[in-house]
């Protein structure tokens, strides 16, 4: 009879403080999740840019998330040298088919992956990008090629509306 | 701090308590001994911790998303309530735990008044809860202003305008607290720099206000000196935790049918309109905690002297240890203070009423008769009471008239009555 | 116990003496019954639908909805278009944008992210064309007047000739429910007004409730997540209050006291 009481008694011990528990667990999400991307920024995901004005060897910058990408209209030089390159030599190995689907035009996030810098274009030791902070090397196809930096640069997800206007994201 | 010392039983316990006695403080909580005839009044000390954290928990995730501009605070405040994951639960929680607040310090604060528990040796735990309490209202006050809507902005311009009463330096004051020549931007930005400051003072203080209480500890229902620890007392831990948790959930559950039903009705509906400063609202009236000192204000006919009456309505209140000359502490056994006592809540009652209403006609002579008695109830009925007043004989400790030890019969159903 | 629950009853008692004091000026409003009162309250969706209606094609040509964005119409609580209605919706007005690359603002078809666009400039452009009286911003309206949606309801349809000895001045109406019965709003509504894509017919009642439905969704668009979560919320709590009542019973049943 007493040892039957104490096991009701800890069941609801043990019951009320896993109650508890759930109570303070879902309390506590909203306050972490308030910090995360509200509706207002979701909603900002696409962009659209008119390219005509870009002539062939030229690159804008334009906002994306409040990150830089480049749109770079290529010259047959850059993209003969991008598309020579063997994928062995490279720290992440991507054909530049797979990161410009249209040759002549390559969009790409110019944001450095090593700690986020943006990289200067037209500079380092590849004709591509050299970013200044740790220096880390990009190719015409913004590969990584020397320098700290893990992973080739981003290419958001883009399409051409039409001729002259990208969509980006 | 604590009433006996204290041994670690592990060896890295003992090594970091002599260095830091953070488990002499943790034990001397626990075993806190307490009076065990507590009753439910007795748990919005813990009630009211919970409000101090959740204010300053939801206000600081607020202040992740509020912009304190003139232009912009009303916008940011309409983002927060659209945009933001859970935006809206978390400014309503805000917006409602204000009047949670002072809901139960007002129950905290009138249970001190029945009980006597302002009386010595606590009157430095009551002085400084009046502050607590002085600060709670600005920080209040300062809250509202920041959503920027109508009430807002009047409520800030009326308020800052008591202090023109000041004679010769009013203006200036006035002016210097703007820091313009009306409710502008300035005074949204330095508003919020104070409304994030004042939480973290009312935190310390409420720590001042602990340790305070534990040096003679609780006062009780009887209110009697309780020797401790003793029969009469309980540990802290877990008899008066449970039931403060209790108390609390209950609480909690008002609470959330105020967030979650009917988040804006404590509110005013001219607040969800945009600050104006060529418009007045046609009927002011702040917030439901601060009318009974609203009517104060409004029922002198005379600027300065209006606003020296609502503030020595506040500030008489820290005089009250001295103002109340009886030796007994608890209304239990003083029959006539206990019915002064319930016409100062109808008095208190009467005048948030009429500080809602109109300060016209008969509301207005409701208002200057509801103020002349509050101030007759501290500075004649309190010191004369004490003197004059057939109180009943207390009983020598919280046990003996549960156990029908009591000499006294009346004595012994009084306290019945209470620890029901 | 008996204790606690008194100071329950004594805390609603107090609180409702507040709200009876809020309510000082009353005025008998035409009821009707909202569907998204009430512990389950939700929005009637169709009444959404044909309330944006209303909105855009009569109301929206003076009064603005600066923080309605056109994603709002396809999120769930809301009118809950179908996210290609919404873009179309979007789409048909013409958004200010720019600069661009010389500098120049200029208009493109709204989008998704786009806020409701705006019928007038600014504050100062809205009341030289309306009078002198600025037509307010109908976001929040419904939270922003003491009577909430009756109060709207009923303005709505409260236009009567004034009464012997009230004279108006030019642009100035009579109104049962407006406060001080001065409007600068003529009346709006006819009946078959719009023509509502659902069948419904669009009576001046209809119109009103529909619109009426649809600012108090614009005030308040995650009403329906908050009676949701309201409603569990309280539910816990009521549980576990119960495990802690009776947790609270055995651990001072180890002493005499009662609690």
């Amino acid at each position: 009879m007493a040892e039957k009481k104490t096991n009701r008694r800890d069941f609801l011990f043990t019951a009320t403080y896993a109650v508890g528990a759930v109570g303070v667990g879902a309390t506590v999400w909203p306050m972490i999740d308030q910090m995360n991307p509200d509706a207002s920024v979701k909603a900002l995901a696409s962009t659209e840019v008119d390219v005509s004005s870009v002539n062939p060897g030229k690159t804008i910058t334009v906002l994306w998330r409040g990150k830089p990408v480049f749109i770079r209209r290529r010259t047959d030089e850059e993209i003969a040298e991008a598309r020579a390159v063997k994928l062995e030599e490279l720290k992440h190995p991507e054909k530049d088919e797979d990161r410009a689907l249209n040759p002549e035009w390559l969009v790409m996030l110019g944001v450095c992956t090593h700690l986020g810098c943006v990289p200067l274009d037209q500079k380092g030791d590849y004709n591509g990008w050299f970013c200044p902070c740790h220096g880390s090397h990009y190719d015409t196809s913004g590969r990584i090629r020397k320098g700290p930096a893990p992973t080739n640069m981003e290419i958001p997800k883009y399409e051409f509306v039409n001729a002259n206007t990208i969509k980006i994201g | 701090m604590s009433d006996h010392e204290y041994n670690p039983k592990s060896k890295f316990g003992k090594w970091f308590n002599d260095r830091l006695p953070l488990l002499t403080l943790a034990n001397h909580l626990t075993d806190y001994p307490t009076p065990k005839n507590l009753n439910y009044w007795w748990t919005f000390g813990g009630i009211l911790t919970f409000c101090l954290i959740t204010q300053i928990v939801t206000g600081l995730v607020l202040a992740m998303h509020y912009i304190a501009h003139a232009d912009m605070a009303f916008d940011s405040v309409e983002h927060i309530m659209r945009d933001v994951n859970y935006g809206w639960l978390i400014r309503y929680i805000h917006a409602n735990g204000a009047s949670m607040f002072f809901l139960a310090v007002y129950i905290h604060i009138f249970r001190s008044l029945f009980y006597g528990s302002y009386k010595a040796p606590r009157e430095i735990i009551w002085i400084i809860g009046i502050i607590i309490y002085l600060l709670m209202m600005a920080a209040a006050f300062m809250g509202y202003v920041l959503p920027w809507g109508q009430m807002s902005f009047w409520g800030a311009t009326v308020i800052t305008n008591l202090f023109s009463a000041i004679p010769l330096v009013g203006e200036g004051i006035v002016t210097w607290l703007w820091g313009g020549y009306s409710v502008d931007n300035p005074t949204l930005t330095r508003f919020f720099t104070l409304h994030y400051l004042i939480p973290f003072l009312i935190l310390g203080l409420v720590i001042l206000h602990i340790w305070a209480l534990h040096v003679p500890g609780n006062n009780n229902p009887i209110g009697i000196d309780v020797k401790k620890p003793s029969k009469d007392t309980v540990p802290f831990h877990p008899y008066i935790v449970i039931k403060d948790g209790f108390a609390l959930l209950m609480f909690m559950i008002v609470f959330a049918f105020f967030v979650f039903y009917t988040p804006n009705i404590l509110g005013h509906a001219d607040n969800y309109i945009e600050a104006d400063p060529l418009v007045t609202p046609a009927h002011i009236v702040p917030e439901w905690y601060l009318l009974p000192f609203y009517a104060i204000l409004r029922s002198v006919p005379d600027k300065l002297l209006g606003v020296v009456a609502m503030l020595s309505a506040i500030f008489i209140l820290a005089a009250l240890p001295w103002l109340d000359t009886s030796k007994i502490r608890s209304a239990v056994f003083r029959p006539l203070y206990r019915q002064f006592y319930w016409i100062l809540v109808a008095d208190v009652l009467v005048l948030g009423y009429v500080g809602a209403m109109p300060a016209e006609g008969l509301y207005l002579l409701i208002a200057r008769i509801a103020t002349a008695y509050y101030f007759l109830h501290f500075l004649v009925i309190l010191p004369v009471l004490g003197f004059k007043e057939k109180t009943l004989p207390i009983p020598l400790s919280i046990t003996e008239p549960i156990l029908g030890g009591s000499p006294n019969l009346a004595t012994a159903k009084n306290k019945e009555s209470l620890n029901r | 116990m008996k204790n606690s629950i008194r100071i329950f009853f004594l805390t609603t008692i107090i609180l409702g003496f507040q709200f009876n004091s809020n309510a000082a000026e009353k005025v008998e409003y035409l009821k009707t019954d909202w569907s998204f009162k009430g512990l389950f309250g939700k929005f009637d969706r169709s009444a959404l639908q044909r309330g944006y209606q209303v909105y855009t094609e009569v109301c929206s040509s003076c009064h603005s909805m600066k923080y309605l964005s056109y994603r709002n119409l396809s999120e769930k609580g809301g009118p809950e278009f179908t996210e290609a209605q919404a873009k179309a919706i979007a789409a048909s007005f013409e958004v200010k944008d720019g600069p661009n690359a010389d500098g120049d603002m200029f208009t493109r078809p709204g989008k998704l992210s786009d806020k409701f666009v705006m019928p007038y400039d600014n504050i100062k452009a809205a009341q030289a064309a309306n009078g002198g009286a600025y037509p307010p911003d109908m976001s929040v309206l419904v939270k922003a007047r003491g009577g909430g949606v009756d109060y709207i309801y009923s303005l709505l349809q409260g236009y009567v000739d004034p009464p012997e000895g009230v004279t108006l001045d030019d642009g100035v109406y009579y109104n049962k429910y407006m406060y001080g019965n001065k409007i600068k709003m003529a009346n709006q509504l006819s009946d078959g007004l719009v023509e509502y894509s659902d069948g419904t017919n669009a009576t001046i009642e209809q119109m009103s409730k529909d619109v009426t439905t649809f600012l108090m969704w614009a005030a308040e668009p995650h009403l329906e997540a908050r009676h949701k979560m309201g409603f569990k919320a309280i539910v816990y709590l009521i549980i576990l209050t119960t495990l802690v009542y009776f947790s609270m019973k055995k651990i001072w049943s180890r002493i005499e006291t009662k609690v």
